[in-house]
């Protein structure tokens, strides 16, 4: 399973979590998914992560049902799709939590970035397994389409 | 006396519904919507509604862009041409 990203939109994505640290930052992957499990990422949508007004925001993000919905109905007019989450781990590793796990969906993926000391540093991506006992990993290619 | 509405699929659910992207119901309720797409599709029941048989806490679901739980949830009543989504919480940590 591969998850393809224009260098540009990971670009941003980088700047978007460095700019939210140290409260986690979070958005939508918007793109189009293939067969096989492949998709591909043109661009992302950021969200407000709607902890940081409960003061939770250094280990939790959560994100608006009402901006679900205003998104996936901007990006159906355009043929396009969420893909599913970026979000950053302020000084933890870019691996998925119990938390992450326990409220994750099948089919998205989870593009995770650890910001240490604020700068963005390891991106990786995950995709809940069938069974939902754990992730697997997508290989993250960066490239040009 | 039933109606015709539009049950929007996020994409996380549509392995679920034949890849599907809306499906057309005939319904008097929202509860009675989703019942008939759950029966129709079996696969998409799991991931909306608990073993108890409520909807899971997770899944939120819109009526012409107001949440359910503002009106009278499952049993809201439906009128020709009404949109229901199903909207997935997003949260992690």
């Amino acid at each position: 399973m591969t998850l393809r990203i224009e260098p540009s939109v990971l670009e941003a994505i980088r700047g978007a979590l460095e700019a939210a640290y140290p409260a986690e930052g979070c958005g939508f992957l918007v793109g189009e998914a293939g067969e096989n499990g492949e998709a591909v990422v043109r661009r992302h949508e950021p969200v407000h992560n709607q902890r940081v007004e409960a003061g939770s925001a250094r280990n939790r993000y959560e994100i608006a049902p009402g901006d679900f919905l205003t998104t996936e109905k901007k990006l159906r007019r355009e043929g396009l799709d969420i893909l599913g989450t970026y979000h950053s781990h302020p000084d933890h590793p870019a691996k998925p939590s119990e938390y992450d796990r326990e409220h994750a969906w099948p089919w998205y993926r989870y593009l995770i970035i650890s910001v240490e000391l604020g700068v963005a540093r390891d991106v990786r991506v995950w995709q809940l397994a069938d069974d939902r006992m754990g992730f697997e990993e997508h290989t993250l290619n960066v490239g040009d389409s | 006396m039933s109606t015709s509405v539009t049950i929007l699929i996020p994409s996380a659910l549509r392995p679920s519904v034949a890849g599907l992207v809306e499906v057309s119901v005939e319904a008097k309720t929202v509860g009675e919507a989703l019942g008939v797409l759950t029966s129709t599709h079996q696969r998409v029941k799991g991931h909306l509604y608990g073993e108890d048989g409520r909807l899971r806490s997770f899944v939120n679901i819109y009526l012409n862009d107001r949440d359910i739980r503002e009106l009278e949830r499952e049993a809201t009543p439906l009128a020709a041409g009404d949109e229901i989504a199903i909207v997935p919480s997003m949260a992690g940590g």
